[in-house]
């Protein structure tokens, strides 16, 4: 597989619901390794433009293409993982009536056929491999429990965790710190920090202290589309960014 | 340690699971045969068939629980799947019967007759022959479920939707099998069996036979879905219910994993009502009847979802309660099922199973799974 430089490019794509653009003619690139922060006021299309992207939501019109050949539009959500796109969902989303090591084998690379899994073992790799991600997301004493006892930071770690051992290139993480304590927050700095340049990261935050700490670089959405580009501090001087923040 | 699965009951499971079937095909068979009439402990001849109907039910409930208590379908249909299964036994019988019937006729039964058919449809070919009719008797129902699931899982169906279309299903067939000219006995349906494979219906020695494949197929039914339910697609399955589109989000078809859950829960359901059919001596469209496919998630209820041994308890408890009240007082049988299921459901959301395994802390004696857990293995 040849490797783009480009990971992941939006071009013109617009999503309407009832006549509101959602997203409106949102043009992005991703290049590959690179942690990239989304930011933007509710409702600028962040978690919209995620949904293009994991094939939760087809564009009226648009590019969206991964790796700079394929064609995410016309994929649904299982072939669009299977590339290696995994998602976070805003709202944590673990499978609560599974223990914290089951959520991880299911989440572990493996054939995804219906038969297969009626038969698969797990392999001494596999094992191998989330007990490593135990660890990495400090949930190694809790294994056996069930996920939905877990508190709302670690929910979101396990999740975090999920789309380690799915091992998925791009990584899209909508608000992977809310709820979490400082404490946890800067863990999840640490994490991300660690995993940029082997993944490709784009984050979606709220929380502007969390944005500085990644120190990536900031696309602001408004309204569906870009509003500004650049480094925190450039977008945060940015009168516009300021306008819209601040309202009118 | 090398590549494992779950295993399918731990220790102490599988120490129940043989007592259970012990009792069943030992015990059951001893009272009826060893001990004196005159005992209290005796069980009459006729109480044999009346328990493998029970058992029966028991399957089919229990067929029910893996696609409802584990991947969250509720069927509110799976009547369908058991009557198909016990039409084909049924159509089997039919044919069995030859020239001994009514009207005399060797080639066609006497419902046909009636009905000035001249020759037998295509349909029922291959029925005279007893292998055939059992391999219909979960191909049926399971090439119905994976067309059925394919078409509204693919859709993206869930929840009261699919529960509704699965009644309009059900409902659908039954007009169908009331009709004469369908070609399966209308109205009344199939009846009067003299024997299968040449043993008589009404020998005590033939019924203990039945019932005794009842107990095996029971036992062998709970074993596979224990298969299914800890193996990986179990946890898919599991995982479905808590958040579908998260596993889609994980790369897993869901449509896939539910349409394989549900056939193989048709299959059992058929198989189910192949051994109902030739204990209770009769099949008729009542039993595509929505009320009937209702009753049986109110069996699973009441037993407790998700247990596999919960639908099984519910489905016996609820048809001893109703051979009994039906027997002393008939017109009280639907106010106590309809009371009963009342209660439950407001009191005890887990079913009888999941109270006695929350009040009475014997949840872990119970639960092969927590045990599993419990025990390190694959937690």
């Amino acid at each position: 597989m040849s490797e783009a430089a480009t990971h992941l490019y939006l071009d013109g794509v617009t999503v309407s619901f009832d006549g509101f653009k959602a997203l409106n003619d949102l043009s992005l690139t991703i290049e590959r390794g690179e942690l990239r922060s989304i930011i933007g006021p509710n409702g600028a299309g962040k978690t919209t433009m995620m949904d293009v992207v994991t094939g939760k939501t087809r564009p009226d019109v648009g590019t969206v293409r991964f790796d700079d050949r394929i064609d995410l539009t016309r994929l649904d959500e299982p072939a669009i993982a299977g590339l290696g796109i995994g998602r976070k969902f805003q709202k944590p989303t673990v499978f609560e009536n599974l223990s914290v090591f089951e959520n991880l084998e299911l989440a572990c690379k493996a054939n995804r056929n219906a038969l297969v899994c009626l038969l698969a073992r797990l392999s001494r790799e596999q094992r191998a491999k989330i007990e490593e991600t135990l660890e990495t997301i400090r949930l190694g004493e809790r294994r056996g429990d069930l996920a939905g006892a877990l508190s709302h930071g670690q929910k979101q770690w396990l999740e975090i965790g999920m789309l380690l051992i799915q091992d998925a290139e791009l990584l899209l993480l909508d608000e992977p710190v809310a709820g979490m304590t400082d404490a946890e927050t800067e863990q999840t700095a640490d994490l991300i920090h660690r995993l940029k340049g082997e993944h490709t990261l784009v984050v979606v935050e709220h929380d502007m202290a969390f944005v500085r700490a990644l120190g990536a670089r900031v696309t602001v959405l408004h309204e569906g589309s870009v509003l500004a580009e650049g480094s925190i501090d450039h977008v945060q001087g940015d009168p516009r960014v300021v306008e819209v923040y601040l309202g009118r | 340690m090398e590549a494992s699965r779950q295993p399918l009951l731990t220790q102490a499971g599988w120490a129940r699971f043989v007592l259970a079937v012990f009792a069943a095909a030992i015990l059951v068979p001893a009272l009826n045969l060893a001990v004196d009439p005159g005992s209290n402990a005796h069980i009459p001849d006729y109480m044999i068939p009346l328990l493998g109907k029970y058992l029966c039910f028991a399957l089919l409930a229990m067929s029910l629980d893996l696609v409802w208590g584990y991947a969250g379908i509720l069927s509110l249909g799976h009547g369908a799947f058991f009557a198909l299964g016990g039409y084909a036994m049924g159509m089997h019988m039919m044919r069995a019967i030859g020239d001994r019937s009514v009207y005399g006729n060797p080639d066609l039964p006497d419902f046909m007759v009636f009905l000035n058919w001249q020759e037998l449809p295509w349909y029922w070919y291959g029925f005279d022959q007893f292998g055939f009719a059992v391999v219909m008797a979960f191909l049926v129902p399971g090439a119905l479920a994976f067309a059925f699931g394919w078409l509204a899982f693919r859709s993206r169906i869930t929840g009261v939707y699919f529960s509704i279309i699965s009644q309009a299903m059900v409902f659908a067939l039954m007009l169908a099998f009331f009709r004469n000219d369908f070609g399966f006995g209308g109205n009344n349906g199939l009846t009067d069996f003299k024997d299968v494979l040449g043993f008589d219906l009404a020998a005590p020695g033939t019924r203990m036979a039945l019932y005794l494949l009842s107990v095996a197929a029971l036992a062998g039914g709970y074993l596979l879905c224990r298969f299914i339910v800890t193996s990986k697609l179990g946890r898919v399955m599991l995982a479905l219910k808590d958040a579908e589109p998260r596993v889609r989000f994980l790369g897993y078809r869901p449509a896939n994993a539910k349409v394989v859950a549900f056939t193989a829960s048709a299959m059992l359901a058929g198989i189910a009502g192949a051994l109902y059919v030739p204990q209770v001596g009769i099949i008729n469209p009542s039993e595509f009847s929505p009320a009937v496919s209702i009753e049986i998630a109110i069996w699973v209820a009441i037993g407790g979802r998700g247990s596999l041994y919960g639908a099984i308890f519910g489905a016996v408890l609820v048809n001893m309660a109703k051979s009994y009240l039906t027997g002393v007082a008939a017109e009280t049988w639907l106010f106590f099922l309809g009371a009963l299921f009342v209660f439950v459901t407001l009191f005890l959301p887990k079913g009888l199973v999941g109270a006695a395994t929350e009040i009475r802390k014997i949840g872990d004696w119970l639960d092969p799974t927590r045990r599993a857990r419990e025990a390190g293995y694959h937690v």
